[in-house]
């Protein structure tokens, strides 16, 4: 009985030793399917803006970052497995998600837009939007938003935002809906773009949208989040951020303050 | 009876099921349908083509035999891949091609303006049926399924018990009628349980059409994993709904087997 108790009490010691654990290596879920945000290089390399932010996060933060890449359907239960322990991956921040995992502060807010051949326009009414065939990715803020609003529109979900722009090239869907900047770099600015425009307003309602990106953990790694949030203020005033930002983009993607 | 539901509503995958059902059943009468449709479809290619292979002359067994080692040789994915983004990369907004234009055109470019004119027409109304991803779905699934069971048929064909054929010939039916008579109706009988599992290889193969954005039963389990991030819980019910959809096959292929193969059952004493 006497070890038993001993056994226990070591035991106890030890998960409590793992909970105040120091974060030397983190392993970071990436998508690589989502230029510019992060892309998968010809040599297999994920690049982009969520893998540069990452690495200067965790240079920051001084420990070692692995990149773990992850189809999005499947990224919040893999970081649910431990497959990894964060997700930097431009996922907003919604109330939804929240009742799975814990959210760091934004690091960058983009708002979505509908994209579609030139000369379609749009009007963001369900009646509008009857019969018509808007693609989104699938688990995305975007298709949340689009089957809440435009119950009578036909969605088609998509694994990734790719397969979607090439039924929008084809002609099988209408619509597409997705973060605008993604737009802009996948579809806009790439070869046979320049038949394609944006159309409607700017979203980022927050009942949808949320409040911006943020860095996706399991809830119990509290410290970690207070680690990167940190991080995110640091590299925002050392200009560090300024200068990723800068490589990809031509505008502030941080948002309001 | 109220205070069990009550009891039940604590546990989130009660509540998932609850909320989620209709999206279930949306999604099984899908696969059900594409499935049932293509299998039907793929009959009637696969009963000629598996004659066609039979054959002795080259310009029969041939193209068949093409077919079946295409259909069989590649994986259905890649097969709706090819028709789907194929598709779409060639004979995209194809219903609104325009026929060049030619001032004054000389007798010959008249003739290829008709011919264009033709040939958009057609690559339009292929598009017209292509675009929608149901048909790209069905159509590979009944090219597959066809080429698969050709072989059966094939198959069966090849171990007819040759005395009933001279049987036959001695009775004096021509080839028609020895196929039609003889060889066929034994053949679809011993085709039977082979053919039933072709049946649930379909069923489960028809799992991929999710993948161009039909919302089958497999469909259905991704789009509730992704509102409620819970992958254990959203297909483990897809794959209940799938064992209970086979469970169903293997019955009716049951009481298939048990009217047409009665003359092989032993006798009751």
């Amino acid at each position: 009985m006497k070890k038993l108790i001993v056994a226990a009490a070591i035991l106890a010691s030890a998960m409590g030793v793992a909970q105040a654990k120091e974060w030397k290596n983190v392993r970071i879920g990436v998508e690589g399917a989502y230029p510019p945000f992060s892309k998968t290089e010809a040599n297999g390399e994920v690049t982009g803006f969520d893998i540069d932010i990452a690495n200067a996060l965790c240079e920051e933060m001084k420990v070692k970052c692995t990149m773990v890449k992850q189809d999005w359907d499947g990224i919040i239960p893999a970081l649910l497995a431990r497959k990894y322990d964060a997700i930097i991956a431009t996922m907003d921040i919604t109330e939804e998600r929240k009742k799975k995992v814990a959210f760091s502060d934004k690091y960058q807010h983009i708002p979505a837009r509908f994209a579609a051949k030139k000369g379609t326009g749009i009007e963001l009414t369900n009646a509008f939007m009857k019969g018509k065939k808007v693609g989104v990715q699938r688990a995305t803020s975007m298709d949340t938003y689009v089957t809440d609003n435009f119950s009578d529109a036909e969605v088609k979900r998509y694994g990734t935002a790719d397969e979607a722009y090439l039924d929008l090239k084809s002609g099988r869907i209408d619509y597409v809906m997705i973060d605008s900047a993604a737009i802009s770099s996948g579809l806009l600015n790439k070869p046979g773009g320049d038949a394609f425009e944006f159309v409607g307003p700017k979203l980022n309602d927050p009942k949808w949208f949320g409040e911006g990106a943020g860095i996706a953990m399991r809830k119990k790694d509290t410290e970690l989040a207070e680690k990167f949030n940190a991080a995110i203020k640091a590299i925002r005033a050392n200009g560090k951020y300024k200068e990723i930002q800068d490589k990809y983009f031509d505008f502030d993607v941080y948002g309001d303050q | 009876m109220n205070a069990i539901g009550q009891w039940l509503m604590q546990f989130e995958y009660v509540q998932l099921l609850q909320q989620e059902w209709p999206l279930y059943l949306e999604g099984m009468w899908t696969t059900f349908w594409l499935v049932a449709l293509s299998l039907f479809l793929g009959l009637f290619i696969a009963v000629p083509a598996g004659i066609m292979r039979n054959s002795s002359q080259a310009k029969w067994r041939l193209p068949a035999w093409a077919f079946i080692y295409f259909f069989r040789g590649t994986p259905l994915l890649i097969q709706l891949f090819l028709i789907y983004y194929g598709a779409g990369q060639f004979l995209g907004g194809a219903d609104s091609w325009q026929v060049t234009q030619v001032d004054n055109p000389s007798a010959w470019q008249q003739i290829v303006l008709v011919l264009q004119s033709v040939w958009f027409s057609l690559c339009g109304y292929i598009w017209h049926w292509l675009q929608e991803a149901w048909f790209c779905a069905l159509l590979a699934f009944t090219l597959n399924t066809g080429a698969y069971t050709a072989e059966i048929v094939r198959g069966s064909i090849n171990t007819m018990p040759v005395g009933e054929i001279e049987a036959a010939k001695a009775f004096g039916m021509n080839q028609v009628k020895i196929m039609s008579r003889i060889i066929l109706p034994s053949a679809f009988r011993r085709a039977l349980p082979a053919y039933s599992n072709e049946v649930i290889f379909m069923l489960h193969g028809s799992a991929l059409a999710g993948v161009v954005t039909i919302v089958d039963l497999t469909g259905a389990a991704r789009i509730v994993n992704s509102r409620y991030y819970a992958p254990f819980e959203a297909f483990i019910t897809a794959g209940l709904l799938y064992m209970l959809m086979t469970f169903v096959i293997v019955y009716v292929f049951k009481l298939w087997e048990k009217r047409w193969h009665k003359h092989l059952k032993p006798l009751q004493v």
